[in-house]
């Protein structure tokens, strides 16, 4: 599936808002500086709104890719500590 | 003693009677939902005091204190106004400017809704008119302040351009658009500008700002939301710039200031007298010639 090498995966298809959001980010905590996170979300409203979170906390997107089974993953660069 | 009250007097000092003989509800002039510390220690001293010790907060980010009675209006105006607490207006005039947080404060913010919701405030509260007429701004797509239930609502948007140079073509901003006015092709995002809404979610979620935005202010006009309801009707483009907003919310208040029956909502008197003309003279206020 990605042409983007990751660290570290996170599924958060199985919550809803806020916490898709709190599980994405409680796994970038857990990064060291410019370790790649790739984050599986549900399409509809996390995909809508947990990048901008993510972009809004200071992390560096990549891409976002279609998995084409109604989800998606999002390729994020965790800046600072 | 009650027949020498003067009832329209006191609701334009925001007097509202009661049921209760001899007794108002006060209502206080409130901007875009915001009150300072000290205007509300003052309304809470004059609640326990001249009230019974409560307030009610309105459908529109007013507050109105409940019980005061009609012997006490001068001694509570000069309360009021020594915590910098002003009353409010009932009856055929400009009313509360309502807002949202804004851009100042709000992530979702395209416009600073309490600044412009102040500048509204000083330019039109108050105002005689033949009917009440309410103004309400709302700083994004979300429409947290309900812009069209307004006479003239505004709300904020983004006019956006895209810059190739700078998209790394991640995606994300094809998915934050809920118009579908975004797609990707060959690698590039191309923009439906007719299905642009203005939301300003592609900017926002871009996470290397390949959009340069502008904001701008998507106003409505005629909304009720009482014993009738209607949504405001956007008859002009999305607006750039303050000068504008304002010439174009000049031309449709003296449009109804002079059109209006007395007692006749701003939606009844277009209904009455045609959309036509209104709108001709709208558009004119709208391209600088009025």
């Amino acid at each position: 599936m990605a042409d983007i090498a990751f660290d570290e995966e996170v599924d958060i298809t199985d919550k809803v808002c806020p916490l898709t959001f709190v599980k994405a980010k409680v796994t970038l905590d857990e990064l060291d500086e410019g370790q790649i996170l790739a984050i599986r979300m549900n399409d509809g409203e996390p995909v809508q709104n947990v990048p901008r979170s993510i972009k809004d906390e200071g992390h560096q997107i990549l891409k976002l890719e279609d998995n084409e089974d109604g989800t998606y993953t999002l390729y994020v660069k965790k800046v600072g500590d | 003693m009650a027949e020498t009250i003067d009832y329209s007097s006191l609701k334009k000092g925001g007097f509202m009677r009661q049921k209760q003989k001899g007794y108002f509800s006060l209502r206080l002039a409130v901007v875009g939902g915001n009150l300072t510390a000290e205007n509300i220690k003052t309304i809470a001293e004059v609640a326990e005091k001249y009230g019974r010790g409560y307030v009610h907060m309105t459908s529109r980010q007013g507050v109105e204190i409940p019980f005061i009675n009609f012997k006490d209006i001068e001694e509570v105006r000069g309360k009021l106004a020594e915590g910098g607490v002003k009353p409010g207006v009932c009856g055929p005039r400009v009313r509360t400017v309502t807002a949202c947080q804004g851009s100042e404060i709000c992530p979702s913010g395209c416009i600073d809704s309490y600044g412009l919701a102040k500048e509204l405030d000083e330019r039109y509260f108050g105002r005689e008119l033949p009917h009440k007429f309410k103004f309400g701004v709302t700083g994004c797509m979300n429409n947290c302040l309900k812009s069209e239930e307004n006479d003239i609502g505004v709300k904020g948007g983004y006019l956006i351009d895209y810059k190739p140079e700078a998209c790394i073509s991640c995606g994300v901003c094809i998915k934050a658009c809920r118009e579908g006015a975004l797609s990707m092709v060959d690698g590039k995002v191309v923009l439906d500008a007719e299905k642009c809404n203005h939301c300003g979610r592609c900017v926002k979620s871009c996470p290397v700002d390949a959009w340069d935005f502008e904001p701008g202010y998507i106003v409505s006009f005629g909304g009720l939301f009482g014993n009738q309801i209607y949504k405001g009707e956007q008859i002009v483009p999305i607006i750039k710039d303050k000068e504008t907003l304002f010439r174009v919310a000049d031309a449709a208040i003296d449009f109804f200031d002079k059109n209006a029956n007395p007692g006749e909502r701003f939606r009844k008197t277009l209904q009455r007298v045609g959309e036509e003309e209104f709108r001709k003279q709208v558009r004119e206020a709208y391209e600088g010639k009025a």
